[in-house]
């Protein structure tokens, strides 16, 4: 009896310890992306961006995170306590929640679960929480209408996510992530990834976009839209609880290069597949892809406007609906055709 | 095993809990968000059963997307919940006999397992074992083969509800200015722009 509590209490330290390892990990990658963001769009402005704290403005996010947490939070008079102050706990736990599934290396997962990608695509669909519950709590007609748009822009872009999703699951066979990162390693490196798939490439795209406006990015990011709405469902944040809005955020974004990595871009799988690359351990590769994303959504934000709100509603529903289900269809048609349909 | 009962008291006691609060808490955005807690407690239920592809379609669909704009909808309304609650002992009765029924329900549905377990070899499609295939590769196996034409009624049934819903609420108005991609991009010069000479002093 003893022995099999000493056994779980191990594992279960473990998981614990894995789990804080990847956290800090995480955060202190976090940390740099957000000066990576800043960096690149004042580089395509042709400004310098902060490169007052550290060398190269490299310490700036830590500058940041301590200016924050000393601060005082305030609280305004109107809003619902509560649920004002559970509002950025819920966005940032779910946003972290979800790493716990994601293989960063071959066998480096701490949650190697059946349906991986599905319990990602579950916790991401309750990211609108954290915006409506901050909105609505906040009891002021800014953050209201940020809550408002982004339910609905959130809803909208998850359909399409959704068949994305579906179609890389015809061609691998399993909601695992492990194995869909597993079925793009072939002899070619990256021709084997599934970008290079003629039938999912467009799903690509549609996946990449998708991201965009499920997380909130410019050109996509109308629950904040700055020049109409202040700063949106954040207006009467501050302090910590903006601290949190925004890590979420990061992390969320974080998330979906990271996804975008692995359904398309071969995970931890190196380029080339031989001697001088192979040596490269996989999580290195995969950190690498998730710059290599980042710096693509670092690049969107710079160079594309704002979308209205009615286009941002007509390219989910009229545009990405339709492609997406079409290329699910197209996908279907050809694995039952040529009988490549993974047996599941 | 200790630890699954230790986890299904918790996420049943939560569970329980938060339905209480979503009758009895006085604002309507509370008695949603409770609705919401009740919604993932069950689906970690479903996890605790090994029915984990059931337990994210909970999550996804009526989390994630329903319960979305259930909450959009009692935030925009505004519903005084007080008033409405006035005559609650007078529905009490027939309240506590539809509860009443649903138990004896599921007791006799329960019960008859239990007392028969043999009848579990009757349904026209098994379940597989774990070992031959997961709860997601079965479900759509069944799905999509014995149930096929049932599972397309479904979504039929869905589908003509949605198009009810928009047929319903959908109103033209006269005289919205609509974007129309197509015809911004075919315009050029030629078609956008006229040149007209102005003669001094008349105008167009």
């Amino acid at each position: 009896m003893s022995e099999v509590v000493w056994k779980a209490l191990l594992q279960g330290g473990l998981i614990a310890l894995q789990s804080v390892v990847l956290l800090v990990a995480l955060l202190v990658m976090i940390a740099f992306l957000l000066l990576f963001d800043r960096k690149v769009w004042a580089a395509v402005q042709m400004r310098k961006g902060p490169n007052v704290v550290g060398a190269f403005g490299l310490l700036q996010s830590f500058a940041d995170l301590l200016k924050f947490v000393l601060k005082e939070p305030i609280i305004p008079a109107g809003a619902d306590r509560p649920v004002f102050l559970l509002a950025p706990l819920v966005t940032v736990i779910l946003a972290l929640a979800a790493w716990a599934v994601v293989p960063i290396g071959p066998g480096w997962v701490i949650a190697d679960i059946n349906v991986g990608i599905l319990y990602i695509f579950a916790i991401s669909s309750l990211g609108v929480y954290g915006i409506i519950m901050g909105g609505w709590a906040s009891n002021s007609k800014y953050p209201f209408l940020g809550a408002l748009r982004s339910a609905a822009q959130m809803v909208s872009y998850e359909v399409s996510i959704g068949f994305v999703i579906v179609t890389v699951l015809l061609w691998v066979g399993s909601l695992n992530l492990s194995q869909i990162v597993e079925s793009q390693r072939s002899a070619y490196g990256l021709l084997g990834w599934h970008f290079a798939n003629p039938l999912l490439f467009p799903m690509f795209v549609i996946f990449f976009i998708s991201a965009l406006a499920e997380t909130n990015r410019p050109p996509f990011d109308l629950p904040e839209a700055e020049s109409e709405l202040v700063a949106g469902f954040m207006v009467e944040y501050s302090s910590t609880p903006y601290l949190l809005f925004m890590l979420g955020e990061y992390v969320a974004i974080t998330l979906m290069c990271a996804m975008t990595a692995i359904l398309f871009l071969g995970g931890w799988l190196s380029p080339l597949p031989f001697a001088p690359f192979t040596w490269i351990p996989g999580v290195v590769w995969f950190v690498l892809k998730i710059w290599f994303v980042f710096f693509m959504f670092a690049m969107v934000k710079a160079i594309v406007p704002r979308y209205r709100y009615d286009q941002l509603m007509r390219l989910g529903w009229k545009v990405f609906l339709p492609a997406s289900l079409l290329f699910l269809v197209a996908s279907a048609a050809f694995l039952q055709a040529t009988n490549l349909a993974a047996k599941g | 095993m200790t630890l699954a009962i230790f986890f299904f008291y918790l996420l049943s006691a939560v569970l329980v809990a938060s339905a209480m609060m979503v009758i009895s808490s006085r604002n309507p955005v509370h008695s949603v968000l409770f609705l919401i807690l009740a919604f993932v407690n069950a689906a970690g239920l479903f996890v605790l059963l090994g029915a984990e592809f059931l337990a994210m379609i909970l999550i996804v669909v009526y989390v994630g997307a329903v319960a979305v704009l259930f909450l959009f909808v009692v935030m925009m309304l505004d519903v005084d919940f007080t008033e409405l609650r006035q005559g609650i002992l007078q529905y009490l009765p027939i309240g506590a006999l539809i509860g009443l029924v649903l138990l004896v329900e599921i007791l006799l549905v329960v019960g008859s397992w239990v007392v028969a377990p043999e009848v579990a070899a009757l349904r026209t499609t098994p379940t597989p074992t774990l070992a031959i295939a997961d709860n997601t590769a079965a479900l759509g196996r069944i799905l999509y083969t014995t149930y096929i034409y049932y599972f397309q009624a479904a979504g039929l049934v869905l589908l003509v509800a949605m198009v009810g819903a928009i047929v319903l609420t959908l109103r033209h108005k006269e005289g919205v200015k609509r974007q129309d991609v197509a015809a911004q991009i075919a315009r050029d010069p030629a078609t956008a722009i006229e040149v007209r000479k102005v003669p001094s002093r008349a105008g167009i």
